[in-house]
């Protein structure tokens, strides 16, 4: 317990110098003002919370510190705080229900390039180490050299994989990946899809079929659809979000490359308008960087002190 | 792309207009709306605040001299300042002066530097060079299968080293090339994190080794305000000499790629648009900026038009039209040239105000794909001769195409009332419609 915070503490060094780290910077010594509250905007938007979410969660500073009658700049700070806190704790996500019938399917969706293969390589290495049977669909046939990526990664974490050929039509491999995970009794079926911008319709509808076969071929199959994002990405993320649940549906983010400068500030702008809740967060390259998200804990590190 | 600033914008010129006059008070107060646009459109902050003032500063000071179209004034002085915040004019890509010139791409994990090394290939190839692609990226699993497989759909060579470091690839690469006849060399390096010193320093190294000619950055086009960050740093240790947007093929409102540009003064030289690889094109800061004022991309347009319609074959078309005298024959001829533009969401954006009604809709290429399908399960006098379809036929073209009869009926009722359409434009009952329109 203690390690995983002080690695996410570590990792988001960064974000926290920038982000509440700044802030306490500017509350210093001083009183809850316009003013003052016009700096931490700026702080939070240079930090993608974006101008909604900024908008609400310095109203709601402000009306706390009224209500709670609290004058001293660095009370904002724990205001702050607790309004990120509840923002990003309002959704509960379980990962799995107990009594969701066998194999649990999770379909990996997201833009190009935001890490979704990788990301698949660790939940597949990490949840055979629970002791949970895993199968990964390779239904990335359109990159190149995709298949080949996921079959790197199946591997290294020992787990099964059902692939075809570049150019085949995903569904396809789908169907074929759900009927082996019933026949194997997997856990678990992680289908990897190709990169697509939400903006392409045609390619949507690829995806829905994806999901559609997977119901087929597992009739009463739990079928999550987890979104993948780009630490990095601006405001296009709840557009992103949007899209991919008008498509698919998407009971979980999970929030890579948060390892960089930039980190966490349009998480909270999708969890306070959307309300979707953030599964995972990757911290980095190695298998163990990608960790369980804890609103409580991620508020925390982030306004850690020193 | 950039549709979204757009229609900001648009709302907060529409209030000008309607205000009459030019005063400070509503320049403020449009600028305070230009502001919340450009930040939702992940404009840097600090780039946002020196825009919309330095535009304010402008619009209050000439609104006095000639106020006379006050909200078209404004936008020319926001066009005017866009176009200087995105660098004036389109700066091209280093020419091919000397055998190898070298290409270096770089750019953190999952921003498009292989796809883009790919699309730089064939561009080349395209003009009769001869470029080499060469796999520096030794990281990421598959990543020299990636580039192989690219390198071999475009016929262009490939060159990789097993268990070497990057910087010697990239020296034996160039090599390599001198002794090969090779004209474009392109180094694909592995994705990295700015602050990743260790890698940093690879790229340090491999630029010291081979002097690229040409250090290009990838910047993913829906990047927030931290794009800026990244930028700074790839150039403050590397000095790169220019960048390339990608995926600016999504809704991004790309103002983060802007701030790039202003922040550290490096030229945006390509915007990649699309998964195919010949999807890149040159990036044109005033054309850009008129796209986000709303004033569309008719320039780029017409050339994407130029160069892939045939144009006897377009005036033919049009003598048809007004005739009324086309069929499904010169419709799948229509439909092909079209399709030889691109895809067609991008191609839509570009045409001035379209942007704007067009919100919300999406372009189903698919559609196009069933209507040419279907096309395709006509007999040739059936397509000369819609009017010899009837129900039999339609089950064998429905049955044929893989369609229901509905979708056959569909298309025919859409044929027939484009047919109308320009019967009734002959007798002269839409001379609006501008010359050379296509029927969709």
């Amino acid at each position: 317990m203690f390690s995983s915070f002080d690695k996410l503490k570590k990792s988001l060094g960064k974000t926290k110098d920038r982000l509440i780290g700044q802030i306490s910077q500017v509350v210093r010594r001083r009183k809850i003002d316009d003013d003052l509250l016009d700096e931490i905007e700026e702080i939070l938007i240079e930090a993608d919370v974006g101008v909604a979410a900024t908008m609400r969660l310095i109203k709601s500073v402000k009306l706390k510190a009224k209500e709670r009658k609290l004058t001293d700049g660095e009370d904002v700070l724990t205001l702050l705080k607790e309004e990120i806190t509840v923002i990003l704790a309002r959704k509960g996500s379980p990962l799995f229900n107990e009594n969701d019938p066998k194999p649990v399917v999770w379909l990996i969706v997201g833009v190009n390039g935001v890490g979704k293969t990788t990301t698949i390589g660790k939940l597949a290495t990490k949840f055979s180490q629970d002791g949970k049977k895993v199968i990964i669909a390779a239904c990335d046939t359109f990159r190149a050299a995709a298949i080949d990526q996921i079959t790197i990664w199946a591997e290294r974490s020992k787990v099964d994989i059902i692939k075809s050929q570049d150019g085949a039509d995903p569904a396809s491999v789908a169907f074929d990946a759900a009927k082996a995970a019933v026949a194997r009794s997997a856990d678990l079926l992680l289908v990897d899809t190709a990169g697509r911008l939400h903006t392409k319709a045609n390619l949507m509808e690829e995806l829905k079929k994806i999901k559609r076969v997977v119901n087929k071929a597992i009739p009463n199959a739990h079928i999550y659809s987890k979104l993948i994002i780009d630490g990095s990405t601006g405001q296009n993320a709840i557009n992103q979000v949007k899209i991919f649940t008008e498509a698919v549906g998407c009971d979980g983010i999970i929030v890579t490359k948060l390892d960089g400068t930039a980190k966490g500030g349009v998480m909270i702008a999708v969890a306070e308008e959307l309300g979707v809740p953030v599964d995972f967060i990757g911290l980095g390259e190695t298998i163990d960087d990608l960790q369980r998200f804890d609103p409580t804990q991620f508020a925390e590190a982030l306004c850690a002190d020193g | 792309m950039f549709s979204n600033l757009t229609d900001k914008l648009e709302t907060v010129f529409k209030k000008l207009r309607g205000a009459g006059m030019l005063s400070e008070k509503n320049i403020k107060d449009s600028m305070r709306e230009v502001r919340q646009a450009l930040l939702e459109a992940d404009v840097n902050y600090k780039v946002a605040k020196r825009f919309v003032k330095s535009v304010q500063e402008k619009a209050v000071g000439e609104s006095v001299l000639k106020s006379i179209e006050p909200g078209q004034q404004v936008i020319k002085i926001v066009h005017d300042e866009l176009v200087s915040l995105l660098g004036n004019k389109a700066e091209p890509i280093a020419p091919i002066d000397k055998s190898p010139t070298v290409y270096m791409v770089c750019g953190l994990q999952g921003s498009g530097k292989t796809t883009l090394c790919g699309k730089l290939a064939l561009m080349h190839r395209r003009k009769n060079k001869k470029p080499l692609l060469v796999a520096a990226d030794i990281y990421r699993p598959a990543a020299v299968k990636q580039l192989k497989v690219i390198a071999d759909s475009i016929a262009v060579e490939h060159f990789s080293l097993e268990g070497k470091k990057p910087p010697e690839i990239c020296r034996e690469a160039v090599k390599y090339a001198e002794k090969n006849f090779i004209d474009l060399v392109i180094l694909d390096t592995a994705g990295r994190l700015h602050i990743d010193d260790e890698l940093m320093t690879e790229l340090e190294e491999i630029k010291e080794q081979v002097k690229p000619d040409e250090l290009l950055l990838v910047a993913d086009a829906m990047t927030g305000q931290d794009a800026v960050k990244v930028a700074e740093e790839f150039h403050k240790r590397l000095n790169i000499t220019g960048v390339v947007l990608s995926k600016m093929d999504g809704d991004a409102r790309g103002g983060a790629a802007l701030s790039i540009r202003e922040v550290t003064g490096c030229p945006i030289k390509l915007a990649s648009i699309g998964e195919k690889l010949g999807d890149l094109e040159p990036f044109h800061p005033d054309r850009m900026a008129s796209r986000i004022l709303g004033m569309g991309d008719i320039v780029s347009l017409v050339e994407k038009a130029q160069e892939t319609i045939d144009e006897g074959k377009a005036i033919e078309m049009q003598e048809k039209l007004l005739k009324a005298q086309f069929n499904f024959e010169d419709f799948l001829e229509q439909m092909n040239q079209i399709k030889k533009m691109g895809p067609l969401d991008g191609l839509l954006k570009m045409i001035p105000g379209v942007g704007k009604a067009l919100k919300g809709v999406t372009v189903d290429e698919k559609n196009m794909e069933r209507m040419v399908a279907i096309i395709k399960s006509m007999t040739i006098p059936e397509r000369r001769n819609p009017g010899l379809i009837d129900g039999s036929r339609k089950r064998r073209i429905a049955r044929g195409s893989g369609n229901s009869v509905q979708s056959v009926n569909q298309l025919l009722k859409q044929f027939y009332t484009m047919q109308k359409m320009f019967s009734n434009m002959n007798k002269g009952k839409f001379k609006g419609l501008p010359k050379g329109m296509m029927p969709f």
